[in-house]
């Protein structure tokens, strides 16, 4: 199983006696663009914290490039590859928008690639042209838009340099253009071979972006596929649209 | 400035102000001062895991304690010089930081604030308790007859090396500030979860923030058993070190290491002013309402207002 990055089986997590996962099992391979659909409360963003780090799942395994990683906490998980963007932004709000990079590049990537200290602020103004907040760069964090907080969210996790970037929400509430700019911003990272699971509700940004799409129902994986077949899917339009 | 220029300035300053306070003939003088340098230690120390890291600790007094009665110990069992002492009671509270620190990791914002004064009741209860250390009647530490360097009196003694210690706690506060691990600190204080997606060690660098602070703090604790050659626990605990050694940071600004040393000299200064012109129990009374107009109309406090004005300027 080498070739897969990241192997979720059988992960379980319950909060007193609800269930939010039910042994649920996810592959990704490098690379790879996911899309993990589900309606609300269908246990995607659990299973995002589980896979980071922030909960812990009760049973069932977690492996990143063959090593499980279970018992890891969030910021080794995140040195050894696995970096997320909050569904609510998390900015660090007393620093300005190059600062923000600047953490993830010290403490995270730092960790498997060589980068000197004085070479960080240039790192960190390299990404911030890729998402387009080159102009903002010195502005306080605390001060921008929705769209501009969702790319500095983007830009934060790949900063760390991860193997597999998980998109969360990234562009609930937002327009169709500022869709199609996060959208490209996630595309051009398969370019540089990093994988993506992106956890979406904007279908249309799904369609385009996954080579395959998961769907999560009440914390079971219900369907796993190519995207087409996966829409198409009978189970996949109850647990959206109801029974006729 | 490097840290290494920073710190040469610092110590070169102290050393100044350690000589020309020879001159100073009034010895209410030194009485003063050194109290007032107490607290620039204090607030400095206080800052790193208040203002930088976000957790407000309530119990600086338990670790000033810990410093003072940890002289007065070692010097019931071995008549240990200060030059033993100093290093000692800073290690003991680097101690009680670190099980600080820990705290952290299941408490947050106030719970951990009510844990940091539980502390510092529980360590009261034991100091109370101990009769090596005189327990509640107090404990007697004479100042030694032969003063060194020539000076001329024992208060000019604990005056210079207060300053000294002061000088080392702002040179401390500074390269955390300007370094990787102040960076680290500034994430945890802004968003734990993030910083920790972001690969900061939060829980690694808040216990090492805690035991820097708490060590500082029992530095400045050392040489206060001298400072009256009497000590006794409800005034090594005194609410006056808790509550000032957050007003002054917050009044200077918790941003930056000058913040501390602004809010502590000017509250420190002020306190010790009314001390002799009106009366002492004025002391909190007068701290409690500058917290109040700063709270309300500089919440950022000196620094921060300044900086703001210089924004306003240049743009």
């Amino acid at each position: 199983m080498s070739e897969m990055l990241l192997e979720v089986r059988g992960v379980t997590k319950r909060f007193g006696g609800f269930t939010a996962l039910d042994g649920v099992d996810l592959v990704v391979r490098p690379g790879e663009r996911l899309g993990l659909i589900g309606p609300n409360g269908s246990g995607k963003s659990t299973l995002v914290n589980c896979i980071c780090g922030a909960l812990r799942n009760e049973e069932g395994v977690i492996r990143f490039e063959g090593r499980d990683i279970g018992a890891q906490p969030t910021h080794r998980r995140t040195r050894l590859g696995v970096a997320r963007s909050f569904q609510i932004p998390k900015p660090f709000v007393s620093m300005s928008v190059l600062d923000n990079l600047r953490i993830p590049l010290l403490y995270a990537a730092r960790q498997h690639e060589k980068l000197a200290t004085d070479r960080v602020a240039d790192e960190a103004m390299r990404i911030l042209r890729q998402v387009g907040l080159a102009d903002k760069a010195h502005a306080r964090s605390s001060g921008l838009t929705q769209v501009d907080m969702r790319k500095l969210e983007l830009a934060r996790a790949m900063a760390a340099k991860p193997k597999l970037l998980i998109s969360d929400e990234a562009m609930a509430g937002l327009s169709a253009s500022e869709v199609d700019d996060i959208l490209a911003l996630l595309s051009r990272l398969k370019q540089q071979g990093v994988a993506v699971i992106m956890i979406e509700h904007v279908m249309r940004a799904v369609m385009k972006f996954s080579d395959r799409v998961a769907v999560l129902v009440t914390g079971r994986k219900i369907a796993d596929g190519d995207p087409q077949s996966v829409v198409a899917n009978t189970e996949v339009i109850k647990a959206y649209l109801g029974e006729q | 400035m490097s840290n290494r220029a920073f710190a040469t300035v610092a110590f070169a300053i102290a050393l100044a102000i350690a000589a020309a306070s020879q001159l100073i003939a009034n010895e209410f003088f030194f009485s003063a001062a050194y109290t007032v340098l107490l607290y620039v230690i204090l607030a400095t120390a206080w800052n790193i895991l208040g203002g930088y890291t976000g957790y407000v600790n309530f119990g600086s007094a338990a670790f000033f304690a810990i410093g003072a009665y940890t002289t007065v110990a070692l010097f019931y069992a071995f008549k240990a010089p200060l030059i033993v002492t100093i290093p000692a009671g800073t290690a003991v509270a680097g101690l009680a930081g670190l099980g600080l620190g820990y705290l952290t990791l299941r408490l947050r914002g106030v719970f951990f604030a009510i844990a940091s004064l539980a502390l510092a009741v529980v360590l009261f209860t034991f100091v109370v308790n101990w009769d090596f250390v005189g327990g509640a009647r107090g404990a007697y530490v004479m100042q030694p007859s032969e003063v060194p360097f020539g000076l001329k009196r024992y208060i000019h003694l604990l005056f210079a090396i207060e300053v000294l210690m002061a000088a080392a706690a702002l040179v401390i506060a500074r390269a955390i500030e300007t370094s990787t691990f102040g960076r680290g600190l500034a994430a945890i204080r802004d968003d734990e979860l993030a910083a920790e997606s972001a690969g900061v060690p939060t829980l690694k660098l808040k216990i090492i923030s805690a035991t820097v602070s708490g060590a500082l703090m029992g530095m400045a604790g050392t040489t206060f058993p001298y400072y009256l050659s009497y000590i006794e626990p409800s005034s090594a605990f005194s609410l006056s070190y808790a509550v000032n050694s957050i007003a002054m940071p917050l009044i200077g600004g918790m941003m930056s290491w000058m913040g501390p040393l602004i809010g502590a000299v000017l509250l420190g200064t002020v306190q010790q002013l009314v001390q002799v012109t009106i009366s002492s129990a004025w002391n909190l009374l007068i701290v409690g309402v500058l917290l109040v107009l700063f709270v309300t109309l500089a919440p950022n406090g000196i620094m921060g207002w300044v900086e703001a004005w210089r924004r306003r300027r240049n743009s």
